[in-house]
């Protein structure tokens, strides 16, 4: 059977389509393994070689690459959530109602998106602790932590801006009580130390701005889906490849 | 020994230390013999990591799916009221904090404390390995944030119910807690009535009526920033001395900052206090 499966295996790593697609054999000798980090471009974000140290589990409890992984997860269920889905005060509820009586799967991927955003919330502030731990932002590692820290607060605020999505009670009052924080900005809030001194009022402040209005309507749901769908995703994109090529340069803090 | 030398390691850890530092910097040179190939090394490790991680995610998604409540309708509030639970370290401080303080300014606080770690950080003792011996304060500091970040995030989910009152797991959820008899008090009222001091503003700016009391609880304020700069500095010099003057004062101000909300937290448990600093524009 094994020796089937190899049979098998090496007649296909020499088709011409084979060759096209991977430009070299099975990763089975040195020279292909090391060619399969060159020319893969998922793989390509790893070294060649690594210090056998950056094995150990217990290092990194593979908490950064968790995170990109629910990054990933994310990214999929969530396409697949706006085909069904239009920000509109008078659907977007039964929208999402209908994800769970009428979509095959629909209620598989909503349950899979938020367990996800669950987890990478969770795993994103487990990753940072980590990273603190072991002293990974000192030299030549600090600009990469700030990136990190960005990342920290975008993952957040993607979370937040989706809770509205669902249009429900919940959605609706916990942004409810986020607006009013904004609203108590210093400065620039309606409600916030100096903010009437400088002309601050409910039409011109910090949440007007973050909701588009006074209350929590139609424009602050069409402002939160294009930020959560659109605006985020690629600001966290963005900010993900730069920490990644950051890793890549400075390699490794790990130990030995 | 030329002087420059002896100058340059003074700065540096003693000698077992020093020794262990450079053995460590020596060891980050990669060589083949201490490498391993990525593949098949650490791509199946990987590989076995999105596995467990993506069964989790779908066992968790088939047992509990994601919720959905009645339609929005702002004519009916829920009670209580909870953020997303990564946000409920936040609203809990909202208990003790007007919201400009509770979500914004201690959040920004949070979000440059952390940024600036790395700059103010200029230890280069354990860096790339777990070590709490090497760098005592910083592993402390860091921790008893996080710690306090944790706790109230756990009290917001667990233990607040309706009205945002306390609910111990086995109180019943559906009914009231009574209304607490406890009546908050602002400390520049506890001061005026404690040590007897005149009502009657000493000066009056704009809208602002300045108390004997009132500039007690500046004094006081200030104080708490003043001698938490200074102590340090007095008794820790070497402290000091290890971060220059920008750090430390950097350090010192979000490190007081941050033990200034429990602080305010004991202060409304243990003497039922409102606020500790009061004018017409904000209160603390
Ligand atoms: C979307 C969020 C993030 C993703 C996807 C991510 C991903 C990663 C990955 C895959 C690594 C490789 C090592 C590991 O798995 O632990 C890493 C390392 C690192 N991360 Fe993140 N990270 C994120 C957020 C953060 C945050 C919030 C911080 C800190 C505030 C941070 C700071 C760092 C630093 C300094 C390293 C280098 C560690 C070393 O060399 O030992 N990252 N990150």
């Amino acid at each position: 059977m094994l020796k089937l499966l190899q049979k098998i295996r090496s007649i296909v790593n020499q088709t011409q389509v084979f060759k096209s697609i991977f430009r070299h054999g099975y990763p089975d000798t040195d020279a292909n393994r090391a060619l399969v980090m060159f020319s893969n471009v998922i793989l390509h974000l790893h070294p060649v070689r690594v210090r056998r140290g950056a094995l150990k589990i217990k290092f990194t409890w593979c908490l950064g690459g968790l995170t990109f992984l629910f990054f990933i997860l994310l990214a999929i269920t969530g396409v697949i959530l706006m085909f069904y889905y239009v920000p509109d005060t008078r659907r977007a509820y039964n929208d999402i109602r209908d994800l769970g009586t009428v979509i095959y799967f629909g209620s598989l991927f909503r349950a899979v998106h938020r367990w996800s955003a669950h987890a990478m919330v969770f795993s994103v502030w487990m990753h940072m602790t980590r990273v603190f731990m072991t002293g990974s932002y000192k030299p030549p590692r600090e600009f990469n932590w700030v990136v990190g820290v960005i990342l920290l607060v975008t993952t957040l605020v993607l979370s937040w801006t989706g809770y509205l999505l669902p249009w429900d009670q919940l959605a609706l009052w916990a942004v409810t009580v986020g607006s009013k924080m904004a609203e108590a900005t210093p400065f620039v809030g309606a409600a916030g130390p100096f903010g009437p001194e400088l002309g601050r009022n409910s039409g011109n402040d910090m949440a007007f701005a973050l909701l588009g209005g006074t209350v929590v309507g139609q424009s602050a749901l069409l402002r939160f889906y294009v930020l959560h769908c659109l605006a985020l995703p690629l600001i966290t994109a963005l900010f993900i490849a730069v920490h990644f090529w950051r890793i890549r340069k400075d390699g490794f803090s790990g130990p030995l | 020994m030329s002087e420059n030398a002896s100058e340059s390691s003074k700065s540096l850890p003693k000698q077992g230390k020093l020794a262990d530092l450079i053995k460590k910097t020596a060891s980050e040179k990669i060589g083949p013999e201490n490498t391993v190939l990525v593949w098949p090394n650490l791509v199946y490790l990987e590989l076995i990591a999105i596995m467990v991680a993506v069964a989790t995610i779908l066992f968790l998604s088939l047992v509990s799916p994601a919720p959905l409540e009645e339609l929005a309708s702002a004519d009916t509030t829920p009670n209580p009221t909870k953020a997303p639970w990564y946000f409920l370290g936040l609203q809990e401080l909202l208990v003790y904090f007007d919201p400009w303080l509770a979500g914004m300014v201690l959040p920004t606080f949070i979000i440059i404390g952390l940024v600036l770690i790395p700059y103010v950080d200029p230890s280069p003792l354990g860096k790339g390995y777990y070590t709490f011996k090497e760098r005592k304060f910083s592993m402390l500091g860091f921790g008893f944030g996080l710690a306090l970040w944790w706790v109230l995030i756990l009290i917001g989910v667990f233990f607040r119910g309706l009205d945002w009152s306390w609910y111990w797991p086995w109180d019943d959820p559906h009914v009231h807690q009574p209304a607490g008899a406890v009546k908050l008090v602002d400390l520049e009222i506890l001061l005026q009535d404690f040590l007897g001091l005149n009502e009657a503003p000493l000066v009056t700016l704009g809208r602002y009526a300045v108390t004997m009391s009132n500039l007690l609880t500046w004094a006081m304020f200030l104080g708490f920033y003043a001698v938490g700069f200074t102590v340090p500095f007095l008794f820790f010099r070497e402290f000091y001395r290890k971060l220059g003057f920008v750090r430390y004062n950097l350090v010192m101000f979000f490190f007081i900052s941050m033990m200034g909300v429990p602080m305010k937290i004991f202060l409304r448990l243990l003497a039922d206090i409102k606020y500790v600093l009061v004018t017409p524009w904000f209160k603390i």
